[in-house]
């Protein structure tokens, strides 16, 4: 046994849900806001989503033509790199594998970039699979400003800095480039049951 | 950008706890020795473990208060009452104690004392704590850069650092502080006695023409009402760096 912090004994959670909270998470029933600076505010006419990239047919899809693809609603936990996570959380949104559907690329990264400046990078095998959304309602109601919306890219297996706010396309890459958090210190990857945090985890 | 205090690889580490300073009825500051503690900049952040007897163990994520010409780690830690680490930290621990941590964590809501820059400092609640890390910076550092601080807390016994920033404002060092109350003012309060407002923000706020460096921490709420007012008034969204909690720290 190593190291005891004398005197604490902790809340222990309900056994139920337990095996569903990675190492070092503890659950919450509100949900936090986090984002690096101020909410950006687009108007849906101004909105537009693209693929970029290693593509030969870049595409983009308006509000309108987006809001026309599948949608599904999906039931998911959600896991923040500051620790907490919440469980059963409802989303409405089209499914990564929609979008990319008909794309032939190259690349086998992804760079998601978002109003306000914000990127975030994925292996395009954590986007594909039925592991990945670009979701526009959460819990039955449009997604607010402050958690991302119109739309946010929804990734629940990873870290939720993954699931970029505000999302408005996707770059495809033929290697690996960090985005901003993965340049100021944390994971590359960021898979929470491996509890890759920060560089070196 | 900041990334060398961050580059390495994070292991835990033992602190011990030198003294704790309690700074309000519901905040204390725990006063860290760290052997073998790499330094840090301005705004970072450590986590803290706590191990159980039984080997349950809670993490949390707490900002570091001292400046980087500080030796020691200090964090200040508000005790949440529904919470599991915060009411361990703020009331259990006692000096002598050892607590494990890894850090510094976080280059992006840091302040160096080179950039010249006017800084805008805007605090709700223990919010202030990053923000006290760089205004003790500056004043460790002789930094230049004008520094203007709002405050924010619910009443005058809910100020952290009261005596510390009157007296740094007071040394011709280029800091301002404005407070403001916002349900509790003490007879003959002077400051704001109100939420934050745009004119509140006009007032205190550097104008747009000085291309400010900006932090903004507190509950989300405040973080929101904040970036925005600054954001309406002109401000370029890339000078205003923000970080948020909710009612989730425990």
């Amino acid at each position: 046994m190593g190291f005891v912090s004398r005197g604490f004994k902790g809340k222990r959670r309900d056994v139920a849900s337990s095996s569903r909270v990675p190492p070092g998470q503890h659950v919450v029933d509100d949900f936090p806001v986090l984002s690096a600076g101020p909410t950006p505010r687009v108007s849906i006419a101004d909105w537009t989503f693209s693929i970029v990239g290693e593509i030969d047919d870049p595409k983009r899809w308006t509000w309108d033509e987006f809001r026309k693809l599948p949608s599904e609603t999906f039931t998911v936990d959600i896991h923040c790199v500051t620790k907490w996570t919440k469980l059963d959380t409802r989303w409405a949104g089209v499914s990564l594998d929609t979008i990319l559907d008909e794309v032939e690329t190259a690349g086998e990264y992804a760079v998601a970039y978002s109003d306000g400046g914000y990127t975030t990078n994925l292996p395009l095998d954590d986007l594909t699979g039925g592991k990945a959304w670009i979701a526009f309602e959460y819990d039955g109601r449009p997604l607010d400003p402050e958690h991302g919306g119109p739309a946010r890219l929804l990734v629940p297996h990873l870290y939720l800095w993954k699931s970029a706010k505000w999302v408005r396309g996707i770059s495809l890459q033929t290697e690996d480039e960090p985005g901003f958090w993965e340049s100021n210190g944390y994971h590359l990857r960021g898979d929470p049951w491996r509890e890759q945090r920060y560089w070196g985890d | 950008m900041a990334r060398a205090a961050v580059l390495g690889r994070l292991t835990w580490q033992l602190g011990e706890v030198a003294e704790i300073v309690r700074e309000t009825p519901r905040v204390s500051s725990l006063v860290l020795q760290v052997p073998d503690w790499p330094g840090h900049l301005a705004g970072q952040h450590v986590d803290i473990r706590l191990t159980a007897e039984d080997g349950y163990q809670a993490e949390r994520s707490y900002s570091i208060a001292s400046a980087p010409e500080d030796s020691r780690v200090i964090l200040t830690v508000e005790r949440l009452e529904d919470g599991e680490v915060s009411p361990y930290l703020v009331g259990e621990v006692r000096a002598g104690d050892q607590v494990e941590l890894r850090g510094p964590i976080g280059g992006y809501f840091v302040w160096e004392a080179g950039d010249a820059r006017p800084l805008l400092l805007v605090a709700g609640g223990s919010g202030i704590v990053p923000l006290m890390a760089m205004i003790r910076h500056h004043a460790a550092a002789g930094a230049t850069a004008p520094v203007r601080l709002l405050y924010s807390s619910r009443s005058i016994e809910d100020v952290i650092y009261m005596d510390e920033l009157a007296t740094l404002s007071a040394t011709g060092m280029g800091l301002k502080v404005s407070h403001t109350l916002t349900r509790f003012q003490p007879p003959g309060w002077e400051g704001y006695a109100r939420r934050i407002d745009g004119e509140m923000m006009a007032e205190v706020a550097w104008p747009r023409k000085d291309s400010p460096a900006v932090f903004i921490c507190g509950p989300t709420s405040f973080v929101e009402a904040a970036a925005g007012l600054l954001v309406e008034s002109g401000y370029d969204a890339s000078w205003i760096k923000t970080e948020r909690f909710g009612a989730t720290g425990g």
